[in-house]
């Protein structure tokens, strides 16, 4: 009688098969699946973009010497730009989301050359505890002009109804474009930075120039433009980085701040100067920093951190040396 | 040359006696808000000299001060009982115990790195010590926590009151500078001192240096602790952002300006800092832009540095420089 039953509730007759009969532990794992996909994306996307901000603070401390605190300025103007020029660009031609990008890459390389040239450019012979005081004094600067022009509020950012769309995943999960177009983008840009440094002339000239300066100057090449130029790619890779995370992050006043902070991270974890080791270490933050909020919410500030401790006692000098 | 040499050292013995006698005698002038941020300014004193032991003495550094402070802080508020007064004879030493002990473990690691590296991994730690307390319910968390009842020490010195805490303040300080200036003269200051002069030298002579770097890691942890438990006690509430990392900037900030290897630098550091960032703030001479404060501060630091490259300290200096030079000019035009 209590066989019966049991195998009653089981399978009635003349019932068709449907998900819901799978067991509690397949669909769990389909999710699952699913989850680890999107959170591998979400690494991924953070990664890379941490990877776009730090590759300037590398190439500028590896290149010129230079501790830059106010690197993360940048990225904040950056997403200041994105959301402030958007209705200017809007006005004058016309355009979206895209020529705000094209304006704010031009407007970021300018900046980066003239900051260079009337900042900067006196920091090269300066001890670096003086470069990290007056960068300092910058970032302040920069708060408070952003304050005076833009205000303190939070401000959202839609991102372009090109991309505003999800990709189905699975059952129930969707992703959204956007994101993976930050990926491409990042992708795109460290690819053609990648191509510059290795394949053209220039990238043999910087390369030149970062490990032998008066060498380089004697051969007839203008040492004090490429760092110039070398420091405007800088400021618009952050400020690019910047401009489109802004949909993704919202636009915050200090938002800088804690950038700077994991970039630092990041490149000292690959070694200062270091582009590749930026780039190792910008993927491994963004899958610890990701992972640990989903698995470890409760310790996910302090996990970057540990990873960074344990890379550099057992590395001292980070994964790659510059060279 | 040697007299000189004599008027000057005479001077600057002077110059520390002369401000430490003008802070004894501030109370007496001043109101409830001087007394205050007075007090205020000179725990920053002695935050500022725990790193100026790191940075000026031995060359290291750090770049995460301000998690001992904030260990010392936490300590102080933590241990103390909720419903009675804490005594200082115990409470003190165990928040400065605390804040040592951090800084031996993360010395004991870290000083395995140099340079930039050094730098980073002493914030990765700090930063560690931030999450701690900003993450988890132990410290209260984002909110902070308060100190109930202010330790005492008998019924000779009630913290409560603001006088006798300017006081107690003013005596830390000065027993911190004395052993700081003792330390400086000692064999063992004079081995750190070598070590920031050149590492390698010291070891070819026969000093084992890490364990030298080590004590002096832990001895700055300690004091910054003493800082942050005097803090901790004026303002009886504590909050992550003592640990952040603006903080360990803020104090490197301090004695930078006030200009590197000299005690007396961390002292001005402390001052020239904590008073520019009141005038900025100020509403009576600002008005309504007072509220953007910083920007006067980070305009004033980067003119500071660009013109005075090794601190306030050095400002006598300059001046005697140029008027040498203007004299060196007039007689070499004679000749």
């Amino acid at each position: 009688m209590l066989g019966a039953t049991s195998g009653c509730s089981l399978r009635q007759p003349g019932h068709i098969l449907t998900i819901a009969d799978f067991g509690q532990e397949t669909r769990t794992l389909l999710m699952d699946l699913a989850t680890f996909f999107i959170q591998c994306l979400n690494s991924l996307q953070y990664g890379l973009l941490l990877f776009l901000v730090a590759s300037g603070l590398t190439l500028i401390f590896g290149i010129m010497g230079v501790i830059n605190l106010a690197h993360g300025s940048f990225y904040m103007i950056g997403a200041y730009m994105a959301y402030a020029l958007a209705p200017i660009v809007g006005s004058t031609f016309g355009g979206g989301f895209f020529a705000t990008l094209l304006v704010g890459a031009v407007l970021a390389v300018l900046l980066g050359y003239v900051l260079e040239w009337v900042f900067f450019s006196y920091l090269y012979q300066r001890e670096h505890l003086q470069q990290v005081l007056m960068t300092y004094g910058l970032i302040l600067v920069f708060e408070e002009l952003r304050s005076l022009l833009v205000g303190d509020d939070v401000h959202g950012i839609q991102p372009p109804a090109i991309l505003s769309g999800s990709l189905p995943l699975g059952e129930m999960m969707t992703y959204p474009v956007y994101r993976l177009f930050i990926s491409a983008v990042c992708l795109v840009l460290a690819l053609g930075m990648y191509f510059v440094f290795t394949r053209t002339r220039l990238g043999m000239m910087i390369r030149a120039g970062s490990t032998n300066r008066e060498m380089v100057q004697s051969l007839g090449i203008d040492i004090k433009f490429l760092y110039r130029v070398v420091f405007a790619a800088g400021v618009a890779l952050a400020v690019l980085a910047g401009m489109v995370a802004a949909p993704v992050s919202s636009v915050y006043p200090g938002m800088g701040n804690t950038v700077l902070i994991i970039c630092f991270v990041v490149v000292v974890i690959g070694g200062i100067g270091s582009i590749r080791g930026a780039l190792l270490a910008a993927l491994l933050i963004g899958v610890v920093d990701t992972f640990g909020k989903v698995l470890l919410p409760q310790a996910a500030g302090v996990l970057v951190y540990v990873l960074m401790a344990l890379i550099l006692l057992w590395k001292p000098d980070g994964l790659f040396k510059a060279g | 040359m040697s007299a000189i040499k004599t008027a000057m050292k005479t001077s600057k013995g002077l110059f520390v006696l002369a401000s430490f006698a003008a802070l004894a005698l501030y109370p007496a002038v001043a109101g409830n808000y001087g007394v205050d941020l007075v007090t205020k300014v000179m725990i920053y004193a002695i935050f500022a000299l725990s790193l100026e032991l790191l940075v000026g003495m031995t060359g290291l550094v750090c770049f995460g001060q301000a998690a001992f402070f904030g260990i010392g802080a936490y300590a102080a508020v933590l241990l103390s009982p909720q419903a009675e007064a804490a005594s200082l004879l115990w409470l003190l030493p165990a928040a400065v115990v605390a804040a040592a002990a951090y800084a031996m473990a993360v010395g004991a690691l870290s000083l395995r790195t140099k340079g930039v590296y050094f730098i980073m991994v002493t914030l990765a730690f700090a930063q560690m010590a931030y999450y701690v307390v900003h993450d988890t319910p132990l410290g209260g968390g984002t909110d902070g926590i308060y100190l109930t009842a202010k330790p005492v020490l008998g019924s000779l010195i009630d913290l409560d009151k603001p006088l006798p805490m300017y006081a107690f303040t003013l005596v830390c300080l000065v027993l911190v500078f004395g052993f700081l200036a003792l330390l400086s003269r000692s064999r063992f200051g004079r081995a750190l001192a070598g070590i920031r002069v050149n590492e390698q030298r010291m070891r070819a002579t026969g000093f084992s240096t890490y364990p030298y770097k080590l004590a002096a890691f832990t001895l700055s942890g300690g004091l910054a602790g003493l800082a942050g438990f005097l803090f901790a006690v004026k303002d009886a509430f504590v909050n992550p952002e003592l640990m952040s990392w603006h903080f360990s900037g803020a104090v490197l900030i301090m004695i930078i300006l006030g200009g590197l290897g000299h005690l007396r630098g961390a002292l001005i550091g402390a001052f020239a800092f904590a008073l520019l960032q009141e005038f900025f703030k100020s509403e009576a001479i600002f008005g309504a832009f007072a509220k953007h404060w910083s920007l006067g501060l980070g305009l004033t630091i980067i003119v500071a540095v660009a013109l005075l490259p090794r601190g306030l300290v050095d400002m006598p200096g300059q001046w005697r420089a140029r008027l040498v030079g203007r004299r060196a000019g007039v007689s070499g035009g004679a000749r």
